[in-house]
């Protein structure tokens, strides 16, 4: 018997080595290649192409060369929209994972209850993202909203927030800073996975607990410090919804919270100016593509692997 | 991206393998225990302190969700004049004007939701975990190449293919209705839930599926009896995160959706803002928190698959 299950064994692995599981697998990939090519490159390439042309989905696309791209640069409204992007990411998603990481020690160092603390602070990370929210930040941060409720009850007067153009973006920073939650489950993890002993051969050296965080956390939480970051970065630089409802898809006032994609959204479907739409997107992805390679690249500087 | 533990015959993932911890970051956020893995012998006061502080901040990230909560049972006048969360009188009335404030009743809306929650969940159970299989067991010419490009779609925005997939679904008039939602994730166009899986079904034991070869099975049975069965961890956490995006998914909605009966809820509680005046905050607070509710209940039942998945994937 054992032969037999032997010889079938060795057979069985000489036929897999030589044909492979060729024809299963494209059975199990079938869906997925269709899905590529329909759903993914075939759009992909289409739109790179569409972004050299002029097309508003009533007659056929016409080849202008990089027009759409000379036109992004003199537009001034993308121009706006690229600026109130980067101060977007740059200053919501490092204050974002500040929190996070804020948060995740504070939860890390043994404490009672830490599922029920993980679970409130993760909530709005679920929720952030939806309609409902953005509804009710345009009603917080409105002019007799619920921010300048209890300001007043300092007997401070407060500002339309949402519809001051200083500060309409910082309300949506506010937001995406509420939703810290997700990092931080995922610090959480990652600081479940520093040996105690560290901490306890520095404290026996006597090194203070802010060196502890300096020397010992942050190198070895970095590589999670850096996949948050990237994570992040690229959901921030796509944000959509929130501008779009608090602004009531215009991005107002006065452009303050012309998300990138929002100003893609209005040129692509509000104008039907496809092409130009187009130019948007691309560029989009080179920037995320762009920033990303950065990222990897500087990660050899600051990210610390352990093996 | 983080997961899996370095194997040598494991496909590459080029630069991802690089963040890379020791342990599967899945498996350690599911054992952080309740309990505390070493407790401080520092003072009473301290630890209490603490508490109250982290209770406090907690309660300050909330207040605005329990304030729309009690606001949505509120009358209108008093929404912009209390900001406590006790309301002063009960009132359903707001739920009810709500409910019937636009084109159709809520439930119209709530229904839609639900369709296109429901095909997206089936359309990605189904091809992302015969994907996953493929990339997990089988042995096929290319599978590095076609696994980076799987991870490189991951990161792809969907603003770079909406306007031909806008050009393509409308040329098929699938415009106005759920199919270019659906359609997608039955074609497996969501890698997040591939490369879930594939990190899952690595994890299961290969004895299992050459037993089950050497007793003559076939792949499609040994995707169906052993592996499906002993992933349903996986295909949970799949489920619930696939419900809360396609729940709270408000772009490609806003696109494909024009057509007033067919607004899915995101789309309707928007065309509040236009169709009702600015002064009726209670009836949309009122719908809002029925909009959530779905997303609550799965948060509070599925909690331990969603804290997996974040940990495995970094999603949201």
């Amino acid at each position: 018997m054992a032969v037999i299950q032997e010889v079938a064994k060795t057979r069985g692995a000489s036929r897999e080595t030589r044909n492979g599981d060729g024809k299963a697998a494209a059975v199990f990939l079938a869906p997925w290649f269709i899905g590529l090519g329909l759903i993914t490159a075939f759009p992909l390439l289409a739109s790179l192409y569409l972004s050299f042309t002029d097309y508003s989905l009533l007659e056929a696309p016409s080849w202008i060369g990089i027009e759409n791209y000379q036109r992004m640069f003199e537009d001034a409204r993308w121009i706006k929209s690229l600026g109130v992007t980067f101060q977007y990411v740059f200053f919501s998603v490092p204050m974002q994972l500040a929190m996070a990481l804020l948060l995740a020690m504070a939860l890390d160092k043994g404490l009672r209850g830490l599922a029920f603390y993980r679970s409130i602070y993760y909530l709005p990370s679920l929720l952030g993202g939806s309609v409902a929210i953005a509804l009710l930040w345009r009603q917080v941060f409105g002019a007799d909203g619920l921010v300048n409720q209890v300001l007043a009850y300092f007997g401070i007067q407060g500002y339309g927030w949402v519809s001051h153009p200083d500060y309409a973006l910082g309300t949506l920073m506010v937001l995406n800073v509420w939703t810290f939650g997700a990092p931080m489950v995922i610090f959480l993890a990652g600081l479940r996975q520093i040996p105690t002993m560290y901490y306890e051969a520095a404290s026996i050296d006597g090194a203070s607990k802010l060196r502890q965080f300096f020397n010992i956390t942050i190198p070895l939480l970095s590589p999670i410090i850096f996949f948050n970051l990237v994570l992040q970065l690229i959901g921030a630089f796509q944000a959509f919804t929130q501008a779009f409802v608090v602004s009531g898809g215009t991005g107002g006032p006065i452009d303050s919270t012309l998300f990138y994609t929002l100003y893609l959204y209005q040129r692509g479907f509000g104008s039907y100016d496809m092409g130009y739409a187009s130019a948007m997107a691309w560029f989009l992805l080179l920037i995320v593509a762009g920033l990303t390679a950065v990222n990897f690249f500087a990660s050899k500087y600051w990210v610390f692997y352990d093996d | 991206m983080t997961d899996t533990p370095v194997r040598p015959d494991a496909p590459t993932e080029s630069t991802m393998t690089r963040v890379r911890p020791q342990r599967p970051l899945s498996e350690v956020a599911a054992e952080i225990p309740d309990v505390p893995r070493k407790r401080k012998a520092g003072p009473h006061l301290k630890r209490l302190l603490k508490h109250v502080l982290l209770i406090a901040f907690g309660l300050v990230m909330l207040y605005p969700l329990l304030w729309m909560l009690s606001s949505s049972f509120k009358p209108n006048e008093l929404i912009f004049r209390e900001p406590g969360l006790i309301p002063t009188a009960l009132d359903f009335t707001n739920y009810t004007a709500g409910w019937n404030a636009l084109l159709h009743p809520f439930s119209h809306y709530l229904l839609n939701s639900a369709i296109v929650v429901l095909g997206c969940v089936v359309g990605n159970l189904v091809s992302c975990s015969m994907a996953a299989y493929a990339f997990a067991r089988l042995k096929f010419r290319g599978r590095p190449l076609w696994f980076a490009i799987m991870l490189m779609t991951i990161m792809l925005p969907i603003h770079v293919i909406i306007v031909p997939q806008y050009i393509l679904f409308s040329s098929l008039e699938w415009i106005n209705t759920f199919l270019p939602l659906i359609v997608p994730k039955l074609l497996a166009t969501d890698a997040f839930f591939i490369f879930l899986m594939v990190q899952f079904f690595r994890g299961l034991p290969k004895e299992l599926d050459e037993a089950a070869r050497l007793d003559g099975c076939g792949h499609g049975r040994i995707f169906l009896r052993i592996m499906l069965p002993l992933s349903l961890p996986a295909l949970a956490t799949t489920a619930i995160f696939t419900f809360i995006w396609t729940w709270n998914d408000f772009f490609s909605q806003l696109i494909f959706l024009t057509r007033p009966d067919m607004y899915t809820v995101p789309i309707a509680l928007r065309t509040f803002l236009d169709a009702t005046s600015n002064s009726s905050w209670g009836p949309l607070f009122a719908m809002s928190i029925i909009s959530l509710i779905p997303i609550f209940f799965v948060f509070l039942f599925g909690q331990k698959y969603l804290v997996k998945g974040i940990a495995t994937t970094g999603i949201k």
